[in-house]
């Protein structure tokens, strides 16, 4: 990473912190958005408490559908899932074409408003780029190092634990990081049906004309994304290299 | 003698084994039988009550339905040829849409304009099981892309048939339509302009962008690392932040508010689509022209053709297909993300989808979902079809 790459993450995060932990100091500069007579600063609830439940959400839906999907990947790449594997391919590359939004929707009749409809929807659409990308890792590995791995006498169990999962490491963790992008916008339009997120500082100034709000809140959330993100493409660039590529 | 060794060997395999997918499929869609087909409700809001498959139909529909499921998952279930396991689950689909309707007549009460016949959760595994069937059986067939083309424009007249000749009318879903026809198409064409549109604009922006960042290697990490951050962020809050500058243009810049420029609306929504695109159009540019084999571009050069009449007449069709295939990432991209509009004022599909969330009314929901996946199904189709008859005009 460059050191110009560096410092501009570490002023990202202290923008980031200083907006979430004591908005009232950008209180001048926000005003500049605004109405006559229209606060500034979002009024409506504590900024940390929504970017906290708003990470709980997130962490917890894509907590899931990982176990899910590498379960899922693991299992139609050996021998006896093998007959799943075509169906598994082509519902991943259709699941896509959801778009989130309506796989939000759909849920809130039936589990009704709230945090549930969110969490169950961003699971659902969570699912895909891992199980995508992990099914990419694992069956990306070459043979001759199943192979070798085979010739040592590695039993089954062991060569997925010792081999194949770490070397499919990288591009599963590739599927976590678009998952976990695509769950921490989704949960922010969750706040259209009542889940507590960052969205709720968006949808309040959408509401209410009041601009300020809507680029607080969009500050706030776009770079929460981008550093989570950034995060990510360090991890998998350190297990590429401890893999050795 | 080929034929009738392959005969014997598939026959034995029959005996021997069970298609393992047929049995997820079996059980998922038995399961779909004991959970309601229909769901009859007061009105369009409140939660209504189940009613199974049996109930819902005609005594000779329902044994009919019953005989005929049993068949098809029969067929599921045995390691038969991949066309019959596809005619089977088509019709199969077929059926249950054709019953759903069916079953929507008969339940109407015929003095009662309030009550709603909704798609019960057992129709809806129903649909999944026969869809799982039928698309392992596509995958396992592996078409060509003109019998993909065909497949989608035959899907499409089916169904619009069906819709047209009204089988589905009493169908809670169609009702919803039926009050809001004019809004649907306006809103659906909002939809498709801000989708299409985006996407013209930004192919007209990236493909010189991605030809640029080819030639002048200085600029290609800053470009596409400015795409990547852009990518990341939010859709809700792009779709914001953009409202405060455009608001700013159009109160301040002369002539801007008649070009339909406003803080609001279908203009950020616009910006924010496009910006969203940028990426995959630039990088798969790049990805395409980098990956071209140098030997062709010597050739080229060698024949005396200038930098101009490279890049048109070789370079670009030979990355034509991984273009296309950032091209077809951004449709199905945006034809989704459009719905997020809505939420702006930028209108949409997503207009139904937020409004039928917030009145918990699923039907509503529906409306606007379902065109949406359908449009992006199809882009889907197509542009991948395309993908493969431009690469194969490539290779020759």
């Amino acid at each position: 990473m460059s050191p110009l790459g560096l410092v501009l993450r570490l002023a990202g995060l202290v923008l980031l912190v200083w907006l979430v932990v004591q908005p009232t100091a950008f209180a001048g500069l926000l005003a500049l958005f605004t109405r006559p007579g229209q606060p500034s600063v979002y009024n409506q609830g504590s900024l940390l408490a929504l970017t906290i439940s708003h990470l709980l959400i997130v962490a917890s839906a894509i907590a899931a559908s990982a176990l899910l999907a590498v379960g899922l990947a693991i299992f139609v790449t050996r021998p006896f899932g093998v007959d799943f594997l075509p169906v598994s391919r082509a519902l991943a590359n259709i699941g896509q074409t959801f778009p989130p939004v309506a796989v939000l929707a759909l849920c809130v009749p039936l589990l009704g408003f709230g945090t549930t409809p969110t969490l169950v929807a961003l699971f659902l659409y969570g699912l895909l780029p891992i199980f995508e990308n992990s099914l990419a890792g694992l069956s990306s590995v070459p043979p001759p190092v199943t192979e070798a791995a085979k010739g040592m006498g590695m039993k089954p169990m062991q060569r997925l634990i010792g081999v194949e999962l770490p070397l499919s490491m990288p591009l599963m963790l590739a599927g976590l990081r678009l998952s976990t992008t695509i769950a921490l916008s989704t949960a922010a339009i969750g706040s259209t049906v009542a889940a507590p997120t960052l969205g709720e500082v968006i949808i309040a100034g959408l509401q209410t004309g009041n601009t300020a709000f809507v680029v607080q809140g969009g500050v706030i959330v776009a770079l929460l994304a981008v550093l989570i993100h950034e995060g990510f493409v360090a991890l998998e660039r350190s297990q590429r290299r401890r893999i050795g590529l | 003698m080929m034929t009738i060794l392959q005969t014997a060997n598939s026959a034995s395999f029959v005996r021997r084994r069970l298609d393992p997918l047929g049995v997820v499929v079996t059980a998922v869609a038995v399961a779909g039988l004991f959970l309601p087909f229909v769901i009859f409700k007061a009105n369009r809001i409140v939660p209504g009550e189940g009613v199974p498959l049996w109930a819902a139909l005609p005594v000779w529909a329902a044994i009919a339905a019953l005989v005929g499921l049993g068949s098809v998952l029969v067929i599921a279930m045995l390691r038969v040829r991949g066309e019959l396991k596809l005619a089977a689950s088509g019709a199969g689909l077929l059926a249950v849409v054709l019953l759903i309707g069916l079953a929507a007549d008969t339940m109407s009460p015929q003095d009662d304009s309030l009550a709603r016949i909704g798609i019960g959760a057992g129709s809806w595994l129903l649909i999944l099981a026969l869809a799982l069937m039928l698309t392992d059986a596509l995958s396992r067939l592996d078409p060509g892309p003109w019998t993909r083309i065909g497949s989608l424009a035959f899907a499409m007249v089916v169904f619009g048939a069906i819709l047209g000749s009204g089988t589905l009318n009493e169908l809670s879903i169609l009702k919803e339509y039926g009050s809001r026809a004019p809004a649907f198409w306006q809103e659906t064409r909002r939809h498709l302009e801000l989708a299409f549109g985006s996407v013209l604009l930004a192919t007209g922006i990236g493909v010189p962008v991605g030809i640029a960042c080819h030639r002048f290697s200085a600029m290609r990490s800053g470009v596409l690392n400015l795409l990547n951050i852009v990518q990341t962020i939010p859709s809700i809050a792009l779709f914001g932040i953009l409202i405060a500058p455009l608001a700013w243009i159009a109160a301040n810049v002369p002539g801007a508010r008649t070009i339909g420029i406003s803080g609001i609306g279908m203009a950020p929504a616009m910006v924010a689509l496009t910006a969203y695109a940028l990426l995959p159009v630039v990088a798969n540019t790049l990805v395409g022209l980098t990956g071209l084999a140098t030997t062709t571009v010597e050739a080229a050069r060698g024949m005396g053709m200038t930098s101009g009449q490279r890049l048109w007449h070789v370079e670009l069709p030979l990355a034509m297909p991984v273009i296309l295939t950032g091209i077809r990432i951004i449709l199905v991209q945006n034809i989704g993300l459009s719905t997020i509009a809505a939420l702006i004022g930028g209108g949409g599909l997503g207009v139904f989808v937020f409004q039928g969330a917030g009145q918990t009314a699923i039907d509503l929901v529906l409306l606007g979902a379902a065109p949406t996946v359908a449009l992006a199904f199809a882009a889907a189709v197509l542009l991948g079809s395309f993908i493969d008859l431009s690469a194969e005009r490539a290779r020759t």
